[in-house]
């Protein structure tokens, strides 16, 4: 039933006039303002007059989870838990219950239970928040893990950092408002305290929404177009390449993230000229189209030669690399960009957080990384300083939990 | 609302059934703007919820459950007292200011009531129901089930999952003379 509430109804709009009682006596009278209030229900709601990007709303429940078909919202915050050595399968299933039902609330536009600070609900703005499971939470509970649920493959190219790589719970919170990242960042947190530390942070960006035409393809902070052949949600390659984990069975209905935390070293990217780059990738930096092209669309001719007979697309080219003959060998990219306060000296600490789903890791994300890692012309400007992957299991209704089909 | 986790459950007995059918046909007690209709199965526990339920998660000792109580109905609804099996004694309060101007709380005379098409919010810092002696320790996660009875001889049945709170501590350090002093940051 909660699918079916408009944001600004009669409970948000009941949350309005208790909070607005509050507000006033913010201080001395905190500890009793809102609780005195006794209020009449069926008020007005404020925010339903206009249509504010903040009051729009993401289903959170259903037989997937949200913030993966979800357009890309354009503010992402990814938190790694390690579980407390106590916490056992009862453990991790009260924990999910207690996060499942704040996050079900906080993608509503309404408050957490408890919440310290609701004011800061009432703007969802598309928020969803996405729960992974590591390897570590898979086994405190009876059930196997999936083959591809442990770390990646070691890569020559890999300069892995403990900081930003593993963990036992994965939450993706994501939407188009950074305040409202942070409120349920902040709420979801406090839920984790009595099972699990905070392992690491990282957080990503892409345009503000309003500011360029619906779906209009990432740019990365190379000025590159990022993310053109990818895998179309709602389409049938995406119900297979995404969805179709099916083994083991507490995993219909879900999929796995990887997460490689990718730094671009822009100094060096900025002694290569305008062809060099578009080289690299073997598209044009001005649309994106493919070096034989002219649209960002159009299909990439491998095959076309210069005038002095090299390829037209280089064979070191990350496009040309990066494509499979298998259509199996594909995967669903929902990445951003992050930039980080530099140090050292340096002006810039910024990359990509990479960000794939797919429905086997090691059929489909690793032969691309594989072909990556062995030759890449754009591996001379990026390095992976992070992985981690995590088991997505499905969504859940409004009487079940994220993880009910695993504990 | 949190429908997820919430349970509710209403009782009515039958003899109570009866004496309230007879009072609604006596003063044919009905609001202006809607149609009364009452019926057989009519009674405060018909027109009681409560949203957004949850109680302190504590080792032992005290603990308290908050919520958004709503009456639905068109007669003001009186919750006269609660009951549950995760404490031994429950009590009913709320928090006013005493003659020296400090906020404290105390049992809530006559229980709560919640008007006719009304809500009545438990929170910390304000009108709660205080579990006085935990039967055992209630874990973040776990959910603790409550019956109210209504002044109508009525019941309610509500489950409210045990979250953390860090706030409103003053209430649950099984300080008997239950200073509202706050140690919360404002």
């Amino acid at each position: 039933m909660r699918n079916d509430q408009h944001p600004a109804d009669r409970r948000v709009s009941r949350r309005h006039l208790l909070l607005g009682g509050a507000a006033a006596g913010l201080g001395a009278a905190a500890s009793v303002g809102v609780a005195a209030a006794v209020t009449q229900t069926g008020g007005q709601s404020p925010a339903a007059a206009v249509d504010l990007n903040g009051s729009r709303t993401v289903p959170f429940f259903g037989v997937h989870q949200a913030g993966i078909e979800t357009v890309p919202q354009a503010q992402v915050t990814y938190l790694a838990l390690d579980l407390h050595d106590s916490v056992d399968a009862a453990a991790v299933k009260r924990m999910m219950r207690i996060l499942t039902g704040d996050a079900a609330q906080l993608t509503q536009g309404e408050s957490a239970l408890a919440d310290s600070e609701p004011e800061l609900a009432l703007v969802p703005a598309r928020l969803t928040v996405t729960f992974g499971f590591g390897p570590g939470l898979v086994a405190r509970t009876a059930q196997p893990a999936p083959g591809w649920l442990r770390p990646l493959p070691a890569f020559t190219v890999d300069r892995l950092e403990d900081a930003w790589s593993g963990g036992d719970l994965l939450i993706q919170i994501a939407a188009d408002d950074q305040l409202t990242v942070a409120h349920a960042t902040r709420m979801l947190l406090k839920d984790t305290r009595s099972f699990a530390s905070l392992r690491w942070t990282q957080t990503g960006f892409r345009r503000a929404p309003g500011s360029e035409k619906p779906g209009t393809t990432m740019r990365n902070l190379f000025g590159q177009v990022d993310g053109t052949v990818n895998l179309m949600p709602g389409s049938a390659d995406f119900e297979k390449l995404v969805w179709g984990s099916s083994s083991p069975a507490w995993l219909a209905g879900g999929t796995s993230l990887v997460l490689r935390r990718i730094t671009m070293d822009l100094d060096k990217w900025d002694k290569l000229d305008r062809g060099g780059r578009e080289s690299a990738v073997g598209r044009t930096l001005a649309v994106g189209a493919p070096l034989t092209g002219t649209k960002e669309s159009d299909e990439p001719d491998f095959a076309a030669t210069t005038a002095i007979g090299f390829p037209v697309i280089p064979e070191y080219s990350h496009i040309r690399r990066a494509r499979s003959e298998d259509p199996g060998e594909r995967i669903f990219r929902r990445g951003y960009n992050y930039d980080e306060p530099p140090a050292g000296g340096s002006v810039s600490n910024s990359g990509l957080l990479f960000v794939s789903f797919q429905a086997d890791v090691d059929a489909q994300f690793v032969p691309i990384q594989k072909r990556l890692d062995a030759l890449d012309l754009l591996n001379e400007w990026i390095t992976p300083i992070g992985s981690a992957v995590f088991a997505i299991p499905p969504g859940c209704t409004s009487s079940g939990y994220i993880g009910d089909t695993l504990i | 609302m949190n429908t997820a986790f919430t349970t509710k459950t209403k009782t009515l007995p039958t003899m109570l059934l009866l004496a309230v059918t007879t009072l609604f046909a006596a003063t044919g007690c009905a609001a202006a703007a809607e149609p009364a209709t009452p019926t057989a199965s009519a009674s405060a526990a018909d027109s009681i919820t409560i949203e957004d339920a949850w109680v302190k998660a504590a080792d032992d000792g005290m603990s308290a459950a908050f919520g958004t109580l709503e009456n639905t109905g068109d007669t003001d609804i009186t919750v006269v007292s609660a009951e549950s099996p995760a404490s031994t004694m429950i009590e009913l309060h709320e928090t006013v200011e005493n003659d020296s101007g400090d906020m404290v709380m105390q049992a809530k005379k006559g229980g709560f009531v919640i008007p006719a098409g009304a809500s009545l919010e438990l929170a910390p810092g304000g009108n709660h129901i205080m579990l006085m002696g935990l039967t055992a320790p209630l874990v973040a996660g776990d959910d603790a089930t409550f019956t109210l009875t209504l002044s109508d001889g009525s019941s309610y049945d509500f489950t409210a999952p045990a979250k953390d709170y860090t706030g409103a501590n003053e209430t649950y350090e099984g300080d008997m003379d239950m200073d509202m002093e706050s140690d919360s940051a404002n």
